[in-house]
């Protein structure tokens, strides 16, 4: 049994949400100067993934946001099940949380939904713990914009609709978010499970490797499926018209009732940011 | 090729102006966001003049906070949709440019037909536009923080003409071009 004070933790998670709000990971940005290849040039979409990469590497160098939009904090834990947190985990991150964004200069976006009464330090942040093998607790910091996320759905499918009926679900959001969701978008795709397990789903497939396809084949084929047919709808880098409407689809299964086919869509502008650490 | 404008653009050069064009803005602009045009539209209701004057440019944007030594902190545009209902009365008060990002409803675009244009900033470029404003100013509802209203002196501040004079609008064009 390894013994984790709680107080620890709140170092790492304001480092990780300085970090993943300035830094635009390699991955990502390496995605947007292939996609402005693919651009007309003189073009308003070759224009707009100039820009991004101009405004990466800007934040970078500065240390400063790549977006104002600095998002609510989604932070997960993935806590070994050798370790024991001695205290409040939760209170832990929150405090991270608030010292980031009030000593870094980000923007506080979190409020009361129907007071509209800003909280005043971007608390509370959104944590997803699950229990992993090991002691150690690895934590990832993923700031996520609104923008993108309001652009996010849930659908539940009849069985019948199939693959056919999911494909339409990804390929229909991307369409419908149009320059909201600030493309080019990462797609990620919860498939199975129950209304909101999906939804996790699909946001944790955010968090993987660029581009890199699902282990599973059937899945795979629905992510390489799902980009050529959002790539052919023409919206392009902030919907101005263009050949790259997302980066990657980014896609996972797993069990659900027999009754049933959830798909939820998670929508990611391409300020694709999170950073991980190991405690 | 880029068009170098003044901003608010003079009305004579509006119909000039072609959905799609690049262009680079520089002049005075005005923030704000959902809570001052909640606000706006209230003060509309009382028939009480705005903060911003009759035809000025309205940014659709909330900024991140300046840190020592910043004019401001990253400010790219927010999404102008969330402010459609908004835009009509704004229109009539004497608004007729908008910057923001992305598509706005048939109301919307009725409204500004022949009246008003939209121009699309690029949506997560908000470092880039912080280094392209030179001066800020809180000018109305300081108590909203990120959703104030702050005057903002611009320099070659990079922008798309996505809704034109003669109601063309980018948005749909790319998507009907295919």
């Amino acid at each position: 049994m390894r013994i984790i004070e709680a107080a620890s933790l709140v170092e790492p998670v304001r480092r990780l949400c300085l970090r993943a709000c300035c830094d635009l990971p390699a991955d990502v940005e390496n995605a947007l100067v292939v996609a402005r290849e693919a651009e007309q040039e003189g073009g308003a979409a070759r224009s707009v993934l100039t820009q991004l990469i101009e405004n990466a590497r800007l934040a970078r160098q500065k240390q400063r946001p790549i977006c104002q939009d600095t998002g609510m904090s989604v932070v997960f834990a993935d806590v070994g099940r050798e370790v024991f947190i001695q205290g409040d985990l939760s209170a832990a991150v929150d405090e991270g949380v608030r010292l980031a964004y009030t000593e870094g200069y980000l923007r506080k976006s979190v409020l009361d939904p129907l007071t509209r009464v800003n909280t005043g330090d971007n608390t509370p942040a959104v944590l997803h713990v699950r229990f992993v093998e090991g002691d150690r607790i690895h934590l990832i910091v993923a700031p996520k914009g609104f923008g993108s996320e309001n652009m996010s759905r849930v659908t539940m499918l009849s069985p019948s609709a199939g693959v056919e009926g999911i494909l339409h679900c990804i390929v229909s959001a991307v369409r419908d978010a149009g320059a909201s969701a600030c493309p080019p978008v990462v797609v990620g795709v919860g498939v199975g499970g129950t209304m909101e397990s999906c939804a996790l789903l699909a946001k944790r497939q955010l968090l993987r490797p660029l581009g890199e396809p699902a282990a599973r084949k059937d899945v795979a084929d629905i992510e390489r499926e799902a980009l050529l047919r959002i790539n052919a709808l023409g919206g392009g880098p902030m919907g101005l018209g263009g050949a790259t409407s997302a980066l990657a689809v980014h896609a996972a299964a797993e069990p659900t009732h027999i009754a049933g086919l959830p798909v939820a869509v998670n929508m990611q502008c391409h300020a694709c940011r999170h950073a991980s650490e190991e405690v | 090729m880029e068009h170098r404008l003044p901003v608010p653009v003079p009305e004579q050069y509006l119909p000039a102006l072609r959905a799609g064009d690049v262009i680079l803005l520089s002049g005075t602009i005005y923030t704000a966001r959902d809570a001052a045009h909640a606000r706006f539209a209230d003060l509309l209701a009382r028939g009480e003049p705005l903060p911003v004057p009759k035809g000025a440019c309205i940014y659709y944007a909330g900024p991140c906070p300046a840190a020592p030594g910043e004019v401001i902190g990253p400010c790219g545009p927010t999404t102008s949709k969330r402010m459609d209902a908004y835009t009509p009365a704004l229109v009539d008060y004497g608004i007729r440019q908008f910057i923001g990002k992305g598509a706005r409803s048939a109301a919307v675009n009725a409204s500004m037909s022949g009246r008003a244009v939209h121009f699309a900033a690029t949506g997560g470029a908000g470092m880039l536009y912080a280094t392209r404003i030179t001066a800020c100013e809180p000018v109305a509802f300081e108590d909203l923080g990120a959703e104030a209203v702050y005057r903002l002196t611009v320099e070659d501040f990079p922008a798309v003409v996505s809704f034109d004079l003669s109601g063309n609008d980018v948005y749909a064009l790319a998507v009907n071009r295919k």
